[in-house]
């Protein structure tokens, strides 16, 4: 007993208090800036390995971008990384990050359906499904309830059934053969319902995209209501995405 | 018949031309073959098969750890002969995984194999009749019987695989597992994908929490085809990568069993400290899992000495904090009774399933890449391998917590006698020229086990053919034989004290 007292006395506190404003150290990449420098654009397009870099004017593509930081060691005048990891949007076109427009991921609450600020604003039960993630999104996903993130403060948690769900986190590139346990989870989730995708390999396919594998039909059907890029996506990201999804301020 | 001494050898990260390798008749393979797993220092590590413009060309690697060397031996089907081969599993029961992997791509039939079902319901594979979901699973007629089926989806946040017991009241007779539902075509993308950064990435997603054990292996296999001489600086730095990961999925599996067995204090202690290790990581590379650090020929983030003042420092906290709490840990009477003598796989059972890494080592089976096989690092700072007797859960525990101990060590000797001052790691580069009819092998002691990679090219230099072998391929037949005759209550412990990986096996 007064071993584990000890334990407890030794470890201190571990929670991190403001989950909203934690720093990150490089060489963490969160969000990059584009400088308006000229390069040679068509080289800097075709060092991407996964074609989230495109020209005229210069965008990097988040939801297709592995954080591989390849670009930056390649053109440093010209693309750089910050450790803003707030990169989590409800709108897709938002995560693309334009040359010269040094500003945050804009999250777009008025689009928002009126259903999740009512609903879930002070409690979200999520059942994640792993369709050929790789296990580091699923990882990160764990980590965020864990004694450091901590994100049952806010009423926000992982749940075993469906039928406590309040919608479904996605990660993985979606394979032809979690197609249809993907699509039984989701019906199986009562109404009103959440989509959210986790991970460069979710938004858009990542490194996998055009394998003769994978079956991403079910994204077409359905409005995603949160994309959350990484990869893996940091629990900060995380987090801070899903209170931005379901609070009304930016500071609770 | 064909004399042992004179077939095709390698050592381990190392090519040989296709046109060297030991070719047989099914009949001298069949024979050799066997005579090669007689001795208990060898082991299969890979065997495949190939399109080849007129049949098919099997390959089998075979780990000799006595002598340190890897046995090449192949056989060839021509596309005119019948796909039908005599099993060698009948014999060599370790191989019955490969066997079906051909059966599932190629459509051989192997007679007489003890089950001859498909591995992963590939894309690819030869027989799209059948579909996962309406795999027919073994089952038994019985009224005093009845079936427990769990997943693709499990309760967790886990990767997707269906588990299926047979129970008698609490009791589980028989479990199978069968996967395939993470299956991404990783092997086949590896071919279609011509840029070797995307190759490299494609590597890092084999599995990702092994991200670096698989991308290691994945960079030594190409550079070995490209004949590229590594500086020895970045070979140190994979290998303190593969240590480091090593630490923290341990340190993280310890945390989880504790939740298993509901002790609390274990499990937020555990994963805290894992946490520490992780974020050292980050601060290395930038990314918590060692995504982007393994590169080829280089790396962008080389290990400077105030890296390396960071992370003694870190293992300092680390070790002083993990000894005191997994003192408690370890001697409290209901961790011990709920892991002591539960999901036991003998040593002899382990040798049969051709079982790997910490599997193979918690029965006393000494298997350690890191010492049959030693990389340059590993020859100039040496490991030693631990094994545990017994093969149950508390073994694997146990195995687990030394396994940490040992890498930290190691880790402390690795810094006292390297001088990591200078900064001469060289860049990344892409641009590899591979041999044309090559065949490189490269094998690593990941936290899961051993990782093997095999890659063959074609007479232009193209890669024509790229084999993945994840550990947990054979270590899963281990999970499903600790089930028998265990109550159905405890497979969650048994599943955890394992981690095998889904998608690593799906690829």
């Amino acid at each position: 007993m007064i071993k584990e007292v000890k334990v407890i006395y030794h470890n201190g506190k571990q929670y991190i208090p403001d989950l909203r404003n934690a720093k990150l150290k490089a060489p963490f990449r969160g969000r990059p800036e584009i400088s308006t420098a000229k390069v040679n654009e068509q080289a800097l397009v075709d060092i991407c390995p996964l074609g989230a870099i495109s020209s005229n004017p210069v965008r990097i593509d988040l939801g297709k971008c592995a954080f591989c930081g390849e670009c930056a060691f390649a053109f440093p005048e010209k693309i750089k990384f910050t450790q803003d990891y707030k990169i989590a949007s409800n709108i897709r076109e938002n995560l693309i990050v334009k040359e010269g427009e040094n500003h945050p991921i804009v999250f777009d609450k008025s689009k928002i359906r009126e259903d999740i600020k009512n609903t879930f604003s002070k409690s979200l039960k999520l059942r994640e499904v792993s369709a050929g993630g790789d296990g580091s999104c699923e990882v990160e996903l764990g980590a965020c309830g864990n004694a450091n993130f901590d994100m049952g403060r806010y009423g926000l948690e992982f749940v075993a059934s469906p039928r406590h769900a309040d919608g479904i986190i996605i990660t993985g590139p979606i394979t032809e053969n979690m197609a249809e346990p993907l699509q039984i989870c989701y019906d199986a989730i009562p109404s009103p319902k959440i989509i959210i995708l986790v991970g460069v390999d979710s938004i858009s396919g990542g490194v996998f995209n055009g394998s003769a594998a994978l079956n991403r039909s079910f994204l077409d059907k359905y409005k995603i209501d949160l994309y959350i890029p990484g990869n893996p996506a940091h629990p900060l990201t995380v987090i801070n995405g899903l209170l931005d999804l379901t609070r009304e301020s930016n500071n609770k | 018949m064909i004399d042992i001494q004179n077939i095709s050898r390698i050592k381990n990260n190392q090519s040989i031309d296709l046109n060297k390798i030991t070719s047989l008749s099914y009949e001298d393979f069949f024979d050799l073959s066997i005579q090669i797993f007689e001795q208990d220092n060898n082991h299969c590590l890979n065997y495949f098969a190939y399109k080849i413009s007129d049949g098919l060309k099997f390959i089998m690697a075979i780990a000799d750890d006595q002598n340190h060397s890897i046995i090449l031996l192949s056989h060839f089907l021509k596309s005119s002969e019948k796909l039908e081969l005599r099993s060698l599993s009948e014999k060599v029961f370790a191989l019955h995984i490969f066997e079906r992997e051909i059966y599932e791509n190629f459509g051989v039939n192997f007679l007489n194999h003890p089950w001859l079902k498909p591995v992963r319901f590939a894309h690819d594979r030869s027989n799209k009749n059948i579909q996962l979901c309406d795999y027919p699973f073994y089952s038994i007629q019985s009224e005093e019987l009845h079936e427990v089926g769990v997943g693709p989806i499990h309760a967790g946040i886990i990767e997707p695989g269906h588990f299926r017991f047979i129970c008698n009241g609490e009791n589980v007779l028989h479990l199978e597992i069968q996967l395939g539902w993470q299956h991404r075509g990783i092997e086949r993308l590896l071919l279609e994908k011509k840029n070797n950064l995307q190759r490299n990435l494609l590597a890092e997603n084999i599995a990702g929490d092994m991200a670096i054990g698989h991308t290691s292996t994945f960079v030594q296999t190409m550079e070995a085809l490209a004949d590229k001489k590594v500086a020895e600086r970045t070979q140190i730095e994979r290998v303190l990568a593969i240590e480091l990961e090593r630490i923290a999925i341990n340190t993280g599996d310890i945390g989880a069993l504790c939740t298993d067995a509901a002790y609390h204090l274990g499990a937020n202690v555990f994963a805290i400290l894992r946490t520490a290790i992780i974020n050292f990581t980050q601060l290395w590379c930038g990314n918590r899992f060692g995504k982007s650090l393994i590169r080829l020929s280089g790396t962008n983030f080389p290990f400077t000495s105030e890296l390396k003042e960071e992370l003694l420092e870190m293992l300092l906290r680390f070790e002083k904090q993990f000894n005191e709490m997994a003192y408690v840990t370890y001697r409290l009477p209901s961790i011990q009774n709920r892991f002591d003598f539960v999901g036991t796989v003998t040593n002899k059972q382990a040798h049969l399933i051709g079982a790997v890494g910490p599997t193979a080592r918690m029965t006393n089976l000494r298997r350690d890449i890191r010492v049959s096989h030693p990389n340059s690092t590993y020859q100039k700072f040496p490991y030693e391998t631990i094994t545990m007797k017994h093969g149950d859960t508390f073994s694997r525990f146990m195995l687990k917590k030394k396994e940490i101990i040992k890498s930290i060590a190691w880790i402390r000797n690795l810094m006292d006698s390297y001088p990591f001052e200078n900064h001469t790691t060289e860049k990344p580069n892409y641009d590899l020229t591979l041999q044309p009819d090559e065949l490189a092998i490269s094998i690593n002691e990941a936290w899961r086990g051993e990782v093997c990679h095999c890659a063959i090219t074609d007479e232009k230099g193209e890669l024509k053919h790229y084999k993945i072998k994840d550990p947990s391929l054979h270590n899963w037949k281990a999970l499903e034989l600790s089930l028998r005759n265990v109550e159905i209550s405890d497979f969650p412990i048994n599943n955890k004290s394992y981690n095998l990986s889904y998608c690593g096996h799906d690829l």
